[in-house]
C-alpha cells in the first residue's frame, strides 16, 4: 500500500528497515535469550540520526512528529520488538518534555536525547497503580527550592539504562489525580536506584526494572508544567505515544507475515509447497490484510495527532488497540502455519508471538483503550 | 587535510543472472551498488577524517557513466564531504592503466591530498590494479591490503598489511595510497542527515578536458590491454603431507621429487 509518505519519511522507513535487516535481525535471538540491553544497537541508531526523528530541528532532531516516530518504531520492531524499545520507550519518556517542558528544560534535555547520547524512560506505573493512576503512592514534597521524591516505580522500560526519567509523583495526595505532578529526574541524582531486572515472556532485548526514589532531592526547575498537571501530562503523553506502541505491534506482525509467506513456500507436504493449499493461502491473505488495515489506522491517527488536533485520545487508543490485537492474532497464526517448527525456538515466529503479547498490555491494557474509546464516543454522542 | 577515496559502481552480484545463450551477465534490471570492498575504503577515510578532526575532509572520486553519481551520493550519505564524477564518452573502454591515468589526473587537479583510499579490488573486474596504478601515475608510495592503520600523522603512517600467513608492518611517508581489505573495519550505515545532504549535494562532473588528459592515453585506443579469452583456471590439485621422523620424510621427499621434477 502506498501511504504517500514524504521523501523524508520514506528515507526514515528505508534506513530503519536496513538497520533492522542488517544489524538487529541477526542478533535478535541472542538478545532475547540473554535478556541483555542492546547498547551496540543504540549506537547504530544514534549514528544514523534515528533517535531524534520526532524531536524538533532546533534541538538537534530531524523535526518530525508521531508519524516519523511510528515509522521508525515499526521498521525497527520488524527486526526485534524488544530492541526497538530502546528507541520507542525513549520516545515515551521524552514526550512529556516535548509537550510540557519550558525552553530551558528542552534546551537541557532534548539535544542529548536527539543525538542518542541519552535514553529516556517514563515512570508512572507502581505496584498498586497501573491503569488507576490516581493510586500513585510516590510523593514529591516541596522543600524550599527543591522537591524531595520518595517511592518506587515498577516495570519501567529502559529503567537503569536511561539517563533521563520523567516521573509522575503526588505533590498533594488529598487531591487524588489532580494532586499529581510531573518531574524530570536525572539518573545520577543521589537517591535514585534500581531494582532487579525483570525476567519477561517477551521483549527480552529491553530493560524492565523498578526505579526507586529515596529522598531524591531535585531542583524545582525540574517540574514539568505546573503542580497538579501530572495526570494531564501522563494522558497527553499516552495520546502521543500509543501510535508508537501500535507501530511496534505492526512491525512485529509484518515480520510474522513475511516469515509465514517465506516458510509456507519452502515447506513441502504431499509433494507441493504448503502455500499452494487454499487453507494456507486464506490464512496468509487474512494476516496480510489485517496488518495493512492496522497500519492504515496507525498512520491516519499519527497524522491526526501531528496535525495538532485537540481531541486525539479516541483515535490514538483505537490504533493501539486494533494494531496490538492484530499483532497477537497474526503472530499466533504464523506459529500455526509453521506447525511444530513454529513452536521451536530455532525458528523466529514463537518469539514474535511472545513479543506481540505486551503490546496488548502496556501503555494501557486494551480493555482500558476500549474504555477510552467508549467514553469519547459517549461524550461525542451526547454533545450532538 | 584532504583524504581521497576512489570508488567504483558495480552490478550487485548477489542477484546477477547469466544469459544462458551468450554466457554473459544480464545487466538489465540488476541493481548497481558501490563495490563492496570500496565500502571499507569509504569507512576508513571517514574514520581518518574523524581522527584528524577540524580541517580534514573526504572527497569521493569515481570514474564511470553518469549513473555512477548514485554511488557518490551514497558515499556522501555515509559521511564523505564532497564527490567528483569522472565521466566522458572519451573514457569509454579504458582498461585499468587508462582508468588509473584518468584518476591520477583528477587527483593532481584536486591537489594537496595526504591519503588516498581504495578497496583492494572491484567485485566485477577483480583486477586489483587500479589502486596501485594510480599511485604509479602519481609517483607516490602505495601499500596494498591494509588491514589496520596503526599510527598516522600529517607526515607518515605505520600500517599493517595483510599477507597470506599474517601481516607486514609497513612505515610510509605521506602522501600515500592504501588499498584496504575487509578486515580493516565495519562500514557504517548512512545517517538521515547524511542522506539529506547527499540528496542536495552537487556532484561535479569532470571530463577529459577538465582533467587535462592526453587523449592517446584514454579510452579503448589508449588502453594497452586486449582481452583475448576469459576462463576459469583449473583448480589447484591438493598437496601431499608426509608424516614420520624428519630424516625418513627427507628421504621420501627426495625420491618423490626425483619422479616429478623434469630435467
Amino acid at each position: 500500500m502506498d501511504y504517500l509518505l514524504t521523501e523524508e519519511q520514506q528515507m526514515i522507513k528505508e534506513l530503519c528497515h536496513r538497520i533492522a535487516e542488517e544489524k538487529i535481525k541477526p542478533v535478535a535471538a541472542e538478545y532475547d535469550e540473554k535478556n541483555e540491553f542492546p547498547w551496540d544497537l543504540v549506537k547504530v541508531m544514534a549514528e544514523s540520526d534515528i533517535c531524534g526523528v520526532y524531536i524538533p530541528e532546533e534541538y538537534g532532531g530531524m523535526g518530525g512528529g508521531v508519524m516519523e516516530m511510528a515509522i521508525a518504531t515499526e521498521e525497527l520492531s520488524w527486526g526485534c520488538g524488544g530492541i526497538a524499545l530502546a528507541f520507542a520507550a525513549t520516545g515515551l519518556g521524552t514526550y512529556p518534555i516535548l509537550l510540557y517542558a519550558n525552553d530551558e528544560q528542552k534546551e537541557k534535555y532534548l539535544p542529548d536525547i536527539a543525538a542518542g547520547k541519552k535514553l529516556a524512560a517514563f515512570c508512572i506505573t507502581e505496584a498498586e497503580a497501573g491503569s488507576d493512576a490516581g493510586g500513585i503512592k510516590t510523593t514529591a514534597k516541596k522543600d524550599g527550592d527543591s522537591y524531595i521524591l520518595n517511592g518506587t516505580k515498577q516495570w519501567i522500560t529502559n529503567g537503569g539504562e536511561a539517563e533521563v526519567y520523567t516521573v509522575i509523583a503526588m505533590t498533594d495526595k488529598a487531591k487524588g489525580a489532580r494532586g499529581a505532578s510531573a518531574f524530570i529526574v536525572d539518573k545520577d541524582t543521589p537517591g535514585v536506584s534500581f531494582g532487579k531486572k525483570e525476567d519477561k515472556l517477551g521483549i527480552r532485548g529491553s530493560a524492565t526494572r523498578e526505579v526507586i526514589f529515596t529522598d531524591v532531592k531535585i531542583p524545582k526547575e525540574n517540574l514539568l508544567g505546573k503542580e497538579g498537571l501530572g495526570f494531564i501530562v501522563a494522558m497527553k503523553t499516552f495520546d502521543h505515544s500509543r501510535p508508537g506502541v501500535a507501530a511496534q505491534a505492526i512491525g512485529i506482525a509484518q515480520r510474522a507475515v513475511d516469515e509465514a509467506v517465506q516458510y509456507t513456500h519452502e515447506r513441502r507436504q504431499f509433494g507441493q509447497s504448503i502455500s499452494s493449499f487454499q487453507g494456507v493461502q486464506w490464512m496468509l491473505a487474512d494476516m496480510a490484510t489485517q496488518v495493512e488495515a492496522a497500519r492504515a489506522l496507525i498512520y491516519a491517527s499519527a497524522r491526526m495527532v501531528d496535525s495538532g488536533a485537540k481531541n486525539i485520545a479516541k483515535e490514538s487508543a483505537m490504533s493501539k488497540m486494533f494494531a496490538s490485537d492484530t499483532a497477537m492474532k497474526v503472530t499466533t497464526d504464523a506459529v500455526q502455519l509453521f506447525g511444530g517448527y513454529g513452536y521451536m525456538k530455532e525458528y523466529p515466529v514463537e518469539k514474535l508471538m511472545r513479543d506481540a503479547k505486551i503490546t496488548q498490555i502496556y501503555e494501557g491494557t486494551n480493555q482500558i483503550q476500549r474504555s477510552v474509546i467508549a467514553s469519547s464516543l459517549i461524550k461525542e454522542g451526547l454533545s450532538k | 587535510m584532504k583524504i581521497l577515496v576512489l570508488i567504483k559502481q558495480v552490478p550487485d552480484t548477489t542477484d546477477v543472472k547469466i544469459d544462458p545463450e551468450t554466457n554473459t551477465l544480464k545487466r538489465e534490471g540488476v541493481e548497481s551498488i558501490i563495490n563492496p570492498f570500496d565500502m571499507y575504503a569509504i569507512e576508513e577515510a571517514i574514520r581518518l577524517k574523524e581522527r584528524f578532526g577540524e580541517g580534514a575532509e573526504v572527497v569521493a572520486v569515481s570514474m564511470g557513466p553518469p549513473q555512477a553519481e548514485a554511488a557518490l551520493r551514497e558515499a556522501i550519505s555515509m559521511g564523505c564531504d564532497s564527490a567528483i564524477l569522472l565521466s566522458d564518452r572519451k573514457f569509454a573502454g579504458s582498461d585499468t592503466w587508462a582508468t588509473s591515468y584518468v584518476l591520477a589526473q583528477a587527483i593532481r587537479k584536486l591537489g594537496d591530498y595526504k591519503v588516498i583510499f581504495c578497496g583492494k579490488q572491484a567485485s566485477d573486474g577483480d583486477t586489483a590494479q587500479v589502486g596501485p596504478g594510480v599511485s604509479m601515475h602519481l609517483d607516490i608510495p602505495q601499500v596494498t591490503y591494509v588491514k589496520r592503520i596503526e599510527k598516522i600523522d600529517e607526515k607518515e603512517a605505520t600500517v599493517e598489511r595483510m599477507t597470506e600467513e599474517g601481516y607486514d608492518i609497513v612505515e610510509t611517508p605521506l602522501p600515500v595510497l592504501f588499498t584496504v581489505v575487509k578486515e580493516i573495519n565495519e562500514p557504517r550505515l548512512p545517517s538521515l542527515k547524511g542522506k539529506m545532504k547527499a540528496k542536495k549535494a552537487e556532484i561535479q562532473v569532470w571530463g577529459a578536458d577538465e582533467v587535462s588528459c592526453d587523449e592517446d592515453k584514454i579510452g579503448l585506443d589508449g588502453s594497452p590491454t586486449r582481452v583475448v579469452k576469459i576462463f576459469t583456471p583449473p583448480p589447484r590439485e591438493g598437496g601431499q603431507i608426509l608424516e614420520g621422523e624428519p630424516d625418513e620424510i627427507a628421504k621420501e621427499l627426495a625420491s618423490l621429487l626425483k619422479d616429478v621434477v623434469i630435467a
